[in-house]
């Protein structure tokens, strides 16, 4: 797998695009800001919504149990999975009692975390997204590069062309109410053709057994009203005890994802209408390993409004498919590990640590302090690079010795000094676009002690 | 009122004058400042990189010149931060701080020696800001505060001014700058467009490593901006 580095330069390399990009996200962070500080109480919201999580994951598992036990009394058939593996057997399961080779499905991140598209697939099974971003993406054969925006690393121009290649658009035309009109109807078809309809979960709620899922296209709606089986997937995090918790998160999500005060579609989903099967799919998927670490456990809490993808300054520069991860930006660098430590040991040092992330979590979510954990924890197993070791290394043994430290610094400066081309070349990567500081012939305590005599 | 002055490894070896302002200034305004002779580094570019747990020996002899002051001023926002989270001994942790909040907070200036007749911006830094609560922060809706704007407010002829996005960072990141290369430099490019776009004289901050950046990115550009850090300016008589 390619770093985040080595994809996030090749990214930048098309400077324009890049610009779009971060002034596009930055764009939404605004509208953020703005529909945040029209709310007095935001900063109390926010602790609420943090508190309610942290009372769930307290209580986690009498709390699935209780949703479980509400949710089949509402008629609705509650699948268990550990993995995913297991998540998309279950799937493919009822999929199969069904005999269909097609079928709906709206935005979740946790089918993109498990594969279930590509499983499907070998199995003879074609899965439509019907988010108009995850459809973009899904006909370029590439993934999501931002969990509410799938497909914000593309401009129209690139919409354009993917439809007139899928959908027959006329060549050149990248007007977007145009191209949304085609792909409407594009998938008006789908929805009118599938049997079943896969959407994800935004909230699960203990207290009555229903489930909330929140779109702004409808999609989810769309396609679970038409189809005979609805499946909807949901990570075992989603819970929330009490239906009166919405009144805290509804209000928090759109207002932190897009800057809207909610989105346009929150949909109940509590009970199968006559003669529709519905199922819900917990899954584990490495979350309880998570839940069982201390200083790791509380970025369950998470939301997925990507608030953090948006500030992100790294994010929005790199683009998301730098972070090869279903769930890319901070968030992302915080959970990956947690999946694989060693595939993922570059996402959490694809920061600067400016903290901006976790002043935006609507749900407090500390990820700037998790980012500098995980250094941590993936240095200690010996995932960082040998060079960066053996560097850190030599810096701790000089730092804790003042004499070869203002040995080395007087090197140093003379070098710079004297012999600039010896740090002043391709192999030293801060020259490869900015100056070297200047060399001063004296450092400050070399001074002091002169001044001192004085 | 002992006040010890740290001065960060690389301000040691490369930007001297920014430690002499801040001895100079610290004494002009009556405290009592020693040097702790042999002084090297925090600690913080081995921790930042995933290695704390090598660094007992940096934190021992931090920890043995530095014991014993009322205060440990410094003029880097993030060395002092990285020592009030990690330093290992809670006395270290509870007597550093970062030289304008100690001007601020502990020393209630009403006036400073400094005059100016420049318009600057200012670079808001991360760590000082986010992590040490230098200034109020534009994700939150909290009241509005500037430490270092309410310094820069006392210098003499000074006109302050801060960038579209005030506070978003400038790319360095400790080892990120050279890990990362690509994105860190295209960051300080966009940080010192939008200083062009205000037409600032100088880029002004209390975190020397941010400015060394965004200082290496303007004279490969060829600019006319110039970096200061805020206590040059606070001492400039």
């Amino acid at each position: 797998m390619r770093s985040h580095s080595a994809v996030a330069a090749e990214f930048i390399a098309d400077g324009e695009r890049t610009d779009w990009h971060n002034e596009t996200l930055w764009w939404v962070r605004a509208k953020r800001d703005k529909a945040s500080k029209a709310l007095p109480e935001w900063e109390d919201l926010r602790e609420q919504a943090s508190q309610i999580k942290n009372f769930t994951l307290d209580n986690l598992g009498e709390l699935l149990v209780q949703f479980e036990q509400n949710a089949i009394q509402n008629g609705i058939k509650v699948h268990w999975a550990a993995d995913a593996k297991e998540h998309n057997q279950i799937v493919h399961s009822i999929i199969a009692k069904k005999g269909v080779s097609q079928l709906v499905k709206s935005k979740s991140m946790l089918t993109e975390e498990c594969h279930l598209n590509e499983y499907l697939a070998e199995k003879g099974i074609e899965v439509v997204d019907t988010d108009l971003g995850e459809r973009i993406v899904q006909f370029r054969k590439e993934a999501p590069s931002h969990i509410v925006l799938p497909a914000i690393h593309l401009k129209k121009e690139d919409v354009g062309e993917t439809f007139h290649e899928h959908l027959g658009t006329p060549k050149g035309n990248k007007d977007p109410q145009f191209l949304t009109e085609a792909a409407r109807q594009h998938l008006r078809e789908k929805f009118l053709q599938s049997k079943v309809a896969i959407t994800g979960v935004n909230f699960a709620v203990a207290e009555t057994g229903e489930f909330v899922v929140c779109t702004n296209e409808g999609n989810a709606d769309m396609g679970a009203h038409l189809a005979d089986v609805h499946i909807a997937c949901m990570g075992l995090e989603k819970i929330i005890p009490y239906r009166n918790d919405l009144g805290v998160f509804l209000r928090l999500l759109a207002r932190s994802a897009t800057g809207q005060l909610i989105t346009t579609y929150s949909s109940h989903f509590k009970a199968p209408r006559k003669g529709q099967e519905m199922h819900i799919v917990l899954v584990d998927n490495g979350r309880t390993r998570q839940l069982a670490r201390p200083e790791f456990r509380n970025s369950l809490k998470c939301i997925r409004c990507a608030a953090c993808f948006n500030t992100c300054p790294v994010y929005r520069r790199s683009g998301g498919h730098s972070y090869h991860q279903a769930v890319a930006g901070p968030i992302g660098s915080i959970l990956a590990p947690n999946f694989d430590m060693k595939a993922n040991a570059d996402l959490p040092f694809a920061s600067t640590l400016c903290g901006s992330c976790s002043n935006v979590c609507p749900v407090k979510i500390n990820i700037d302090q998790q980012l500098w954990l995980w250094r941590q924890e993936i240095t200690k197993v010996g995932f960082a690079p040998k060079g960066k070791e053996l560097g850190m290394k030599g810096m701790a043994i000089l730092f804790a010795h003042p004499r070869i430290f203002q040995f080395a610094g007087r090197i140093g400066r003379w070098v710079l000094k004297n012999v600039p081309f010896l740090a002043n070349n391709k192999l030293n990567p801060w020259y490869w676009q900015r100056e070297m500081p200047e060399a001063p012939k004296e450092s400050f305590q070399e001074w002091y002690k002169k001044r001192d005599k004085v | 009122m002992k006040v010890a002055l740290f001065v960060p490894c690389y301000i040691d070896q490369f930007y001297p004058h920014v430690a002499k302002a801040s001895l100079e200034l610290l004494e002009k305004l009556g405290c009592d400042v020693e040097i702790p002779m042999g002084q090297t580094c925090c600690g913080q570019p081995m921790a930042n990189s995933g290695f704390s747990h090598i660094n007992q020996g940096v934190d021992q002899h931090f920890e043995k010149l530095f014991t014993g002051y009322d205060y440990i001023v410094g003029p880097s926002g993030s060395c002092i931060l990285h020592l009030k989270e990690h330093h290992p001994n809670l006395k270290i942790r509870s007597s550093v701080f970062e030289i304008c909040e100690f001007l601020v907070d502990v020393l209630q200036v009403k006036s400073v020696p400094g005059k100016f007749p420049h318009t600057v911006g200012l670079h808001q830094s991360c760590h000082g800001q986010r992590g040490l609560g230098l200034s109020s922060m534009s994700e939150r809706n909290l009241p509005h505060f500037s430490k270092l704007g309410t310094l820069l407010d006392l210098v003499e002829g000074l006109t302050w001014k801060l960038p579209a996005k005030v506070d978003e960072c400038c790319g360095f990141g400790g080892t990120f700058c050279v890990t990362e290369e690509a994105v860190s430099v295209k960051m300080g490019q966009d940080r010192i467009q939008e200083h062009e776009e205000i037409e600032v004289e100088y880029i002004v901050g209390a975190d020397t490593s941010c400015l060394m950046h965004l200082d290496g990115i303007l004279k490969r550009k060829g600019s006319k901006i110039q970096i200061k850090h805020i206590v040059e300016i606070l001492n400039h008589a």
